[in-house]
């Protein structure tokens, strides 16, 4: 497959699980400062801004701000708008390689943003939507694509995005509300694992029980682990499809390395240890994620990159 | 009789295609027909419908930068099997007499010796390329596509208006315009007999791996594009994937001895075919402009070496010329030894002293149209040209009248278009693509159908605010469905009938009925009575026989 076609497909995963994620923290964020009064809208908002990675915010910020950074401006890199917008754009370059049905629901979805039916859209609302849509799009994807390389650096994309937003969802949990069983209730409802977790737990939420839900469990396919461990099974069958190769020792791929030691070291150590520091933890969780991206583009898209354009026409 | 096409008339002395007069010709009996049950809202609402697919689909092309989604009419043209196959035998010749046109030009030359065409004509050509003097292709072909732009006159015959033999455009959107008609005019569809154009990727794959240099038993071809921002991207697209081949921009490919590799995830991999969709100028920057971006270094010195195989080729563009289009039946004759079949638009070389004089006194009448001009650029009609413009026109001429031919203006025929909520006769012109495998040509039954959607106008470019319409080729009629092809038109078919009688595939053998093995705890039940319910059906049936319907 060629590289440039590879980064594509990867970038396809992480854009819509980018898209989905941010639907997700949204939703619980957005709820909660109407629910509960005693909140402060702009120490919440700033921490969900500065957790999400905007950091050029304003002093002042109340929850259409942040609905705008996060949601409906096309012109900010955070948005959903731009991630759908982003992912839109990649399909269109791997066109053909996509499947005709798993480019359409990209595109009807990217439709629906430059038409402007997006912004009419208010807030409950439009979280459900981008989750739909999203589902439409990663199952039309599980249903008609060959499991090739294309499927894998799809869902190694997918994964990757996936870690690193659970990780600052558990953050968004740990700092705005210093973690009160609520916050955690519905952190977990935004995953759609609320009563996964209730089943696994026999009800009892504290901070402790929902992080380790989120971070550790090996069944729930949106925890941080389950992610890592996707990312990894991705990784190796890229390195040796079929074969056994560089089965005895070690791994060569730095991706697979850096996704490997994150997570071993978030199952190997005590669960106290990890909840300890919470915010500082998982954004070293973000940090090795990007490391690993970088690490993946070197390895295989090397020659992939950008360069400038130049107009040509055709007869 | 039918509302639909009440009140509808042809423009002036264009030939149109429907209606002569007020008779209806015979192509549009059927179609006539079948489109008079449905309502104007009802044509409204599929309209509207057919344009939200191609967004959806994103069948679209680009004018600077913006997406649009490709126009398209929804009636149809129709073209009657007995004018298709001239326009085919048409295409052929013309396809035929290029490439050895081509041939010749960038070999020995024979051609100027023999005093058909001046040797400077094609040495001043902008695209003559000297870097493809003495490139053979590995099984001759230069022409792999090409596309015969075709006008009818006002006495309905089809002449050439210029030739396309570097990189024509459009024939994904015949491919796409037929899937959406079908969808939405199904009645209409059913009602005729059309020669299907689905065929065309396959035929493409076909001429290009044949093309591949010797040796090579299983060539990697590719679709080289110029990038997402191209105009033509979704062709490009489309067909890399219909094809099932790799769609490369430049930056994926890479030279090495001679050799033309791609970047893949598994380091690099050798390709011996390009289907290139990037103009000459900007395929090798060691040739050609050093600043492009979008080619690869090298490419045609590999080429030339016999390593990879261009198509199309490089410098195909001098056939494109205009001066060299006026040549073209002088052409068709010293190399086929044929009278052309296809007959030119009548034109005036500007650059002979005799002609000059003439088009400089008329410029106020005829259409004056640069000679490496594409997508309409440049091109001045003189009756709707004002003073300055015409003064301005004069002054380019005389520079360089080289550049210049002149022609009549040609009212394209017309056919009837579904503009803002009302049919209108509007200008169309016709692009059939004919594909070049080495053994034979093939031209697809169709082609782009461009149409002017202004009133009057006559420039049909997509880039001009032009659109497109599905173009039918009737197949010939079925030999068991002779009864409802009205009288008038028998004993004209009669006689061909039968000839293209396509051979009916045998039916397959009866599928055994359906079961599921493991319906689940919930549908066991009911799959049981279901089953029941098969068993007494068939029972009831009889064996199906030779001859029932498929």
């Amino acid at each position: 497959m060629l590289s440039r076609i590879a980064e594509s497909m990867f970038w396809i995963g992480r854009y819509v699980e980018r898209a989905e994620d941010t639907a997700r923290i949204l939703d619980v964020q957005t709820s909660l400062l109407l629910e509960d009064a005693t909140l402060d809208e702009d120490d919440t908002c700033h921490g969900l801004l500065s957790i999400m990675g905007v950091d050029d915010a304003p002093d002042h910020v109340d929850l259409a701000f942040v609905l705008g950074a996060l949601a409906y401006d096309t012109t900010s890199p955070t948005s959903i708008a731009a991630a759908v917008g982003a992912a839109r754009e990649s399909a269109r370059r791997a066109r053909e390689t996509l499947s005709v049905p798993l480019w359409e629901v990209i595109n009807t979805t990217y439709r629906d943003i430059v038409s402007g039916r997006f912004a009419q859209r208010r807030a409950p609302g439009i979280f459900q939507w981008v989750r739909e849509r999203s589902a439409l799009i990663n199952g039309t994807a599980d249903a008609t694509m060959t499991r090739d390389e294309g499927w894998h650096f799809l869902v190694l994309g997918r994964c990757i995005e996936r870690a690193d937003m659970t990780s600052r969802l558990i953050a968004t949990a740990a700092v705005t509300s210093g973690g009160t069983s609520d916050q955690w209730t519905s952190t977990l409802r935004a995953c759609g694992a609320y009563e996964a977790f209730l089943r696994a737990y026999r009800g009892v939420t504290s901070e402790r029980t929902a992080a380790e839900f989120l971070l550790l469990d090996r069944l729930f396919p949106r925890s941080v682990v389950f992610s890592l461990n996707r990312a990894e099974q991705c990784l190796a069958n890229l390195e040796s499809p079929g074969t056994t190769a560089g089965a005895r020792a070690g791994f060569s791929n730095e991706a697979q390395r850096l996704l490997g030691r994150a997570r071993t070291e978030l199952e190997y150590r005590s669960l106290a240890d990890v909840v300890a520091d919470l915010p500082a933890e998982m954004e070293r969780m973000q940090r090795t994620c990007a490391l690993a991206t970088d690490a993946v583009t070197r390895r295989f898209f090397a020659g992939a990159e950008a360069l400038a354009w130049q107009g040509v026409t055709s007869a | 009789m039918s509302a639909m096409f009440e009140g509808y008339a042809g423009t002036g002395p264009a030939y149109d295609e429907m209606f002569d007069g007020r008779a209806l010709r015979p192509p549009y009996q059927r179609l006539r027909t079948s489109l008079q049950a449905l309502t104007q809202p009802e044509l409204v609402s599929r309209v509207e419908a057919l344009q939200a697919g191609y967004l959806d689909q994103g069948v679209t092309f680009d004018i600077g930068g913006e997406e649009r989604a490709f126009p398209l009419d929804i009636l149809p043209r129709v073209i009657e099997q007995a004018t298709w196959a001239s326009i085919d035998a048409g295409v052929q010749q013309r396809v035929r007499a290029l490439e050895l046109f081509l041939t010749d030009i960038y070999d020995a030359g024979q051609v100027f010796d023999d005093g058909v065409i001046p040797r400077r004509v094609i040495t001043t050509s902008s695209h003559y390329h000297r870097a493809a003097a003495g490139v053979r292709p590995p099984n001759g072909v230069r022409v792999h596509v090409s596309g015969i732009d075709l006008v009818r006159d006002n006495a309905g015959e089809f002449r050439v208006l210029e030739d396309n033999v570097r990189v024509p455009s459009g024939v994904s959107y015949v491919m796409t315009n037929r899937r959406a008609i079908s969808s939405a005019l199904p009645e209409t569809i059913a009602a005729h007999r059309i020669r299907p154009v689905a065929a065309y990727p396959q035929r493409l794959l076909a001429a290009l791996r044949a093309a591949a240099p010797a040796g090579v038993a299983d060539p990697t071809v590719v679709v080289l594009t110029p990038g997402v921002y191209n105009g033509a991207y979704f062709e490009h697209a489309l067909l890399a994937r219909t094809m099932g081949v790799e769609l490369v921009e430049g930056r994926d490919l890479e030279c090495r001895r001679g050799r033309l590799m791609m970047r893949t995830t598994r380091g690099l991999a050798p390709v011996h075919v390009v289907y290139r969709r990037v103009d000459d100028e900007f395929l090798d920057p060691v040739h050609f402009r050093a600043d492009s971006m979008l080619g690869c270094p090298g490419l045609i010195d590999a080429c030339r070496a016999g390593n990879v195989t261009l198509a199309n080729a490089v410098g195909n563009g001098v056939a494109d010329d205009k001066l060299v289009y006026t040549y073209l039946p002088d052409i068709i004759r010293y190399y086929l030894s044929e009278e052309p079949l296809l007959r030119n638009v009548d034109t005036w070389r500007v650059g002979d002293a005799e002609a000059r004089e003439e088009v400089l006194d008329r410029l106020d009448e005829l259409v004056l149209k640069p000679v490496d001009g594409s997508g309409g650029k440049g091109i001045v009609i003189g009756p709707r040209a004002s003073r300055a413009e015409l003064d301005e026109l004069r002054t380019k001429v005389l520079a360089d009248p080289r550049s210049w031919i002149a022609q009549p203006v040609v009212q394209l025929s017309t056919v009837p278009t579904f503009v803002d909520g009302a049919l209108g006769a509007r200008h169309v012109d016709l692009r059939p693509f004919a594909v070049h495998d080495g053994s034979r040509v093939w031209v697809l039954p169709g082609g782009l159908t461009r149409v002017a959607l202004a009133e009057g106008e006559l420039i049909v470019n997509s880039s001009r605010g032009g659109g497109s319409k599905d173009t039918w080729v009737l197949a010939g009629p079925r030999t068991d469905r002779a009864d409802d092809i009205p009288p008038a038109d028998r004993s004209d078919r009669a006689g061909r009938a039968g000839a293209a009688e396509p051979a009916r595939r045998p039916e397959p053998p009866e599928p055994p009925p359906a079961t599921r093995e493991t319906p689940g705890p919930v549908l066991a039940d009911l799959a049981e009575r279901e089953q029941q319910q098969q068993q007494q059906q068939q029972q009831q049936q009889p064996t199906r026989t030779e001859g029932a319907p498929c």
